[in-house]
């Protein structure tokens, strides 16, 4: 068997734990804590899901060949370069008094 | 005396790879290489989404007040059941039940009707309300007394610019999804795999699991900004 398969129950505890991590993000943008901590909090639960479909639905965690799971990270660092970058340029700027 | 899996096995095995492992691997890395190229595609428009709310963080919340709470989280209940549905008949393949994995990709393709269907609310719900950007914006941005805007208008069109490029971009994938899944799902039941090869069924499912990432974010970025009340 070139692949192991995994219990059913685990996609179902999977998809739970990501339709109750919606039901927190949606209510939670109702608490009001100041835009800015309510965006952070929306998106570290973003993560929090969007970990769970890679490892679980998407079989990162479990694939026997560990270069794709590589090729994903290198991705993901790029786009954080990309963010980094684009943004120590943006939000400085304004810091430093050059103009927009 | 090869077993009948076996003659399956080699008759699904291409010349130029050494056996059914490395044709599984690769065909897998393959479509993490896309699916890399396709998390740059939507960074660039997520990083152009953070500069801009960056710059106009009022204008980004006052958007976010015309997009409708229960439409938008609707659609995310549909996508985060059709990434489930999409799981269990990659599962189901990966079993040699290929009825099962059918089935679970029409399902899948029911909910892709359903997101687009919705999606399709939304848009004509933008295009009475007259936030489509460009020659058919007719939306008046709420004047104060002295004349002044609340919000600049313009960059309220660049909200909806945004928002119509990612979710329309988004819709797109769906749409593409929708139509690998139908393929994938007349294959399967016509019986083209089995355990040892189900590839097709197996990337499929990374791609459509990738449009469920997607939204995953979009979800929170474009309609959970303002502490609107429901």
């Amino acid at each position: 068997m070139s692949e192991h398969i995994l219990p059913k129950r685990m996609y179902l505890l999977v998809w739970a734990a990501l339709m109750g991590l919606m039901v927190l993000t949606a209510v939670l943008s109702r608490v009001p804590m100041g835009r800015e901590v309510n965006t952070i909090i929306a998106l570290i639960i973003a993560a929090i899901k969007a970990t769970l479909v890679l490892l679980f639905f998407m079989h990162l965690k479990y694939e026997s060949y560990k270069l794709s799971a590589v090729v994903f990270v290198a991705g993901f660092f790029w786009l954080l370069i990309f963010f980094g970058l684009t943004l120590t340029d943006y939000l400085s700027r304004h810091a430093f008094g050059a103009p927009h | 005396m090869a077993t009948s899996t076996e003659v399956v096995a080699q008759h699904s095995l291409q010349h130029h790879f050494a056996n059914m492992e490395q044709q599984r691997e690769s065909s897998t890395l393959g479509m993490w290489i896309f699916l890399v190229t396709e998390i740059l595609f939507f960074g660039g428009l997520f990083t152009a989404y953070v500069v801009y709310r960056s710059m106009y963080p009022d204008v980004w919340e006052m958007g976010s007040t015309h997009m409708e709470f229960w439409p938008g989280t609707i659609n995310t209940i549909v996508l985060l059941c059709s990434s489930l549905t999409v799981a269990l008949s990659v599962r189901a393949a990966a079993m040699g039940a290929q009825k099962t994995t059918a089935l679970l990709l029409l399902v899948t393709v029911l909910m892709g009707f359903g997101f687009c269907g919705i999606k399709a609310y939304e848009y004509h719900h933008h295009w009475v309300e007259g936030t489509i950007p460009g020659n058919l914006w007719h939306y008046n941005v709420a004047e104060n007394p002295d004349g002044t805007h609340s919000v600049p208008p313009h960059e309220l069109q660049l909200f909806f610019f945004l928002y119509f490029v990612m979710t329309g971009l988004h819709a797109l994938h769906v749409i593409i999804g929708m139509c690998i899944l139908s393929t994938i799902a007349f294959f399967a039941w016509k019986g083209k795999y089995t355990p040892e090869y189900h590839n097709p069924v197996h990337i499929s499912g990374l791609y459509w699991h990738f449009v469920d990432l997607v939204w995953i974010f979009l979800y929170p970025l474009l309609y959970l900004i303002a502490n609107k009340h429901v």
